[in-house]
């Protein structure tokens, strides 16, 4: 057969079909807004019941987490996720998803090997990442101040 | 194999069975197949499980069919996407048959029908063999791709692994319990893997597309018949996506199928009404289709030739994260109706 | 008293364009998720170590400190906060700790949901 590998590559760009970029960025601008709009709901909720600022914004985190866990469990978070896309990803509901689904997809492997095992194969990146960055920039930081 | 392989004396499918998830049977096909579960999980705990039980299910449903037992079967040819084939093992070939497990990706239904064609040609003391392969879209999304309840948007050119199996159970045509009616196999023609260069794991049809213009042309070329010799030549699993491109690689290279082909990944689900993007893929694709859908018209004489060409797209995560592209395989046999007696 | 309804405007707005951007880099550069919240959680740690998340915080609130930059942001402070108070060892500390509950929040529930749930077949 006559095969050009490099045209092919091309021709297969070509013609992919596209996602739908304007309608994925709409309600991803929806649901990423909604989910911080409720964000600051429960923030707001929180001061008013007396936390102080910085316990406030954790337990908004906390909410979302356990909200989003939920869906998770209950199988609907995916089918929301389809049409949110980045809407749910990037919010921290996206982090709990990232933890919650494969802890409940391994749960057949056991406790210990599948759960405690599996628990970060997504979202461990994300950690890993923060961890790093987070210390480089403590290093940097910390020689900073010495010098100044 | 640079030859067709012909068969002195064909090989009959004697009797078929398909089964399929919920997914599948609200497809367009799904009045066709023999069994559906609704929730895919065939009554097992786990997804693994639940593709074992698939697979025992077709091949019990294609026995019951033929009215024999599992001790008739002399060598089972099965296969599936899990690692070391545990639906298949697990599945069919517990009950003590002697098996050959396969692992050709999504084209192991058109790899295990070649073999047992060549095994049953190859050795007259075989009377009886069968073919089963499945695929489960949960222990394959498990295994390959991200967690069930995880939330991603699919990219619009991926295909949806099916949760389907299908069971042929094969003889020498010249067997007295084979009904006169059943499909023969005339001649064969293994796949070459071929590196489509394609890296992107969500576009499968790309990747096997190459494989399988390959396989056809080399068939023509090397048997001297044409499309017209044929009433349909159907392929695996290459979607709208791959499907496309095999017919824009063939004209280049001067073959024109003539509106003559088909794609099962294409027919098992309806694009408007369930979103799974570029098609149906996986191991049972092409059998589940295979056996309800062609197999049933060559029976009935509605089709009299068919090529059929399972694809498959050797594809795996670890090699695809370290920048390897995927190489495509596409083996193919020539499917006759029983009724005109397999002449052209 | 339950905040300023501009508040909640700038959460909206802020926190959509925030979603928006990364929905144009997974559909226009073909970059996986796994790689997209990697990109902003260094990001906020970014943000916080040049000192612009706070003001960012400020003035979007939940629309900047809800998507991962937050959680960035939030081990950057902490990182800052432990480096003065202990010093170099707070570079290693202060980014957990400033992170924990959100992350102790995630694997419990995480451990919760696998206990009483079951994983459902995929629909397209």
């Amino acid at each position: 057969m006559n095969f050009d590998r490099r045209r092919y590559l091309e021709r297969v760009k070509e013609r992919e079909s596209k996602s739908p970029v304007v309608k994925n960025c709409f309600f991803a601008y929806l649901f990423g807004g909604g989910i911080c709009t409720l964000g600051q709901l429960l923030l707001s909720l929180y001061l008013f019941a007396g936390l102080s600022e910085r316990d406030a914004g954790t337990l908004v985190a906390v909410t979302l987490i356990f909200l989003s866990a939920l869906l998770t469990g209950i199988g609907v978070f995916d089918s929301i996720a389809r049409i949110a896309g980045a809407g749910t990803l990037v919010p921290v509901t996206g982090f709990a998803n990232a933890v919650v689904s494969p802890a409940l997809d391994n749960k057949s492997e056991g406790l210990v090997m599948g759960v405690g095992a599996k628990i970060f194969t997504v979202a461990g990146p994300v950690l890993l990442y923060a961890v790093l960055s987070g210390a480089l920039y403590g290093v940097i930081h910390y020689v900073v101040a010495l010098f100044s | 194999m640079r030859t067709v392989i012909r068969f002195p004396v064909p090989v009959s499918i004697y009797a078929r069975a398909s089964a399929v998830g919920g997914t599948e049977s609200d497809g367009p096909l799904g009045a066709l197949f023999d069994f559906h579960d609704e929730t895919d999980r065939f009554g097992a705990d786990t997804w693994e499980q639940s593709e074992e039980s698939l697979s025992r299910t077709v091949l019990n449903l294609a026995l019951a069919r033929a009215g024999e037992s599992q001790d008739a079967i002399d060598l089972l040819f099965a296969g599936d996407l899990q690692n070391q084939c545990v639906a298949s093992s697990g599945g069919c070939a517990a009950a003590g048959i002697p098996y050959c497990g396969l692992y050709g990706a999504c084209s192991t239904s058109g790899e295990g029908l070649l073999l047992a064609s060549l095994a049953l040609s190859a050795s007259p003391a075989l009377s009886r063999a069968a073919v089963v392969t499945t695929s489960h879209n949960a222990a394959a999304e498990r295994q390959f791709r991200l967690p069930l309840e995880y939330g991603g948007q699919r990219s619009p050119t991926a295909q949806w692994t099916a949760t389907a199996g299908g069971a042929f159970l094969l003889c020498h045509a010249s067997e007295p319990f084979s009904p006169p009616s059943a499909p023969r196999i005339t001649a064969c023609l293994p796949g070459a893997a071929l590196d489509s260069g394609v890296t992107d794991g969500a576009n499968m049809g790309a990747a096997m597309a190459p494989a399988a213009a390959d396989t056809i042309l080399r068939y023509f070329s090397l048997s001297g018949e044409s499309p017209s010799d044929f009433d349909r030549i159907v392929t695996g699993d290459l979607g709208a996506e791959g499907s496309a491109l095999l017919l824009e690689l063939l004209r280049e290279n001067g073959l024109d199928l003539q509106g003559r082909h088909r794609d099962c990944g294409v027919l098992l689900f309806d694009p408007l009404k369930t979103d799974v993007h570029a098609g149906g893929s996986g191991c049972g694709c092409s059998a589940s289709v295979l056996a309800s859908l062609f197999l049933p018209a060559l029976e009935r004489g509605e089709l009299n030739r068919i090529l059929f060409l399972a694809t498959g797209a050797l594809m795996s995560p670890s090699c695809l994260l370290q920048g390897e592209s995927i190489r495509g395989i596409a083996p193919l046999v020539v499917l006759e109706s029983g009724k005109t007696g397999g002449e052209k | 008293m339950l905040g300023a309804p501009l508040d909640y405007l700038l959460a909206f707005l802020v926190g959509g364009l925030v979603c928006l951007l990364a929905q144009l880099l997974i559909d226009l550069t073909k970059m996986t998720p796994a790689r997209i919240l990697v990109v902003y959680v260094v990001l906020g740690v970014a943000l916080g170590a040049v000192g612009l998340f706070e003001p960012l915080a400020d003035f979007a609130g939940c629309g900047i400190t809800v998507p991962l930059i937050g959680f960035g942001g939030n081990v950057a402070r902490g990182v800052r906060e432990a480096v003065s108070e202990t010093g170099l060892l707070g570079a290693l500390t202060g980014g957990l700790s400033a992170a924990s509950g959100g992350t102790a929040a995630a694997l419990c529930f995480g451990y919760l949901v696998a206990l009483f749930c079951h994983s459902k077949p995929k629909c397209p």
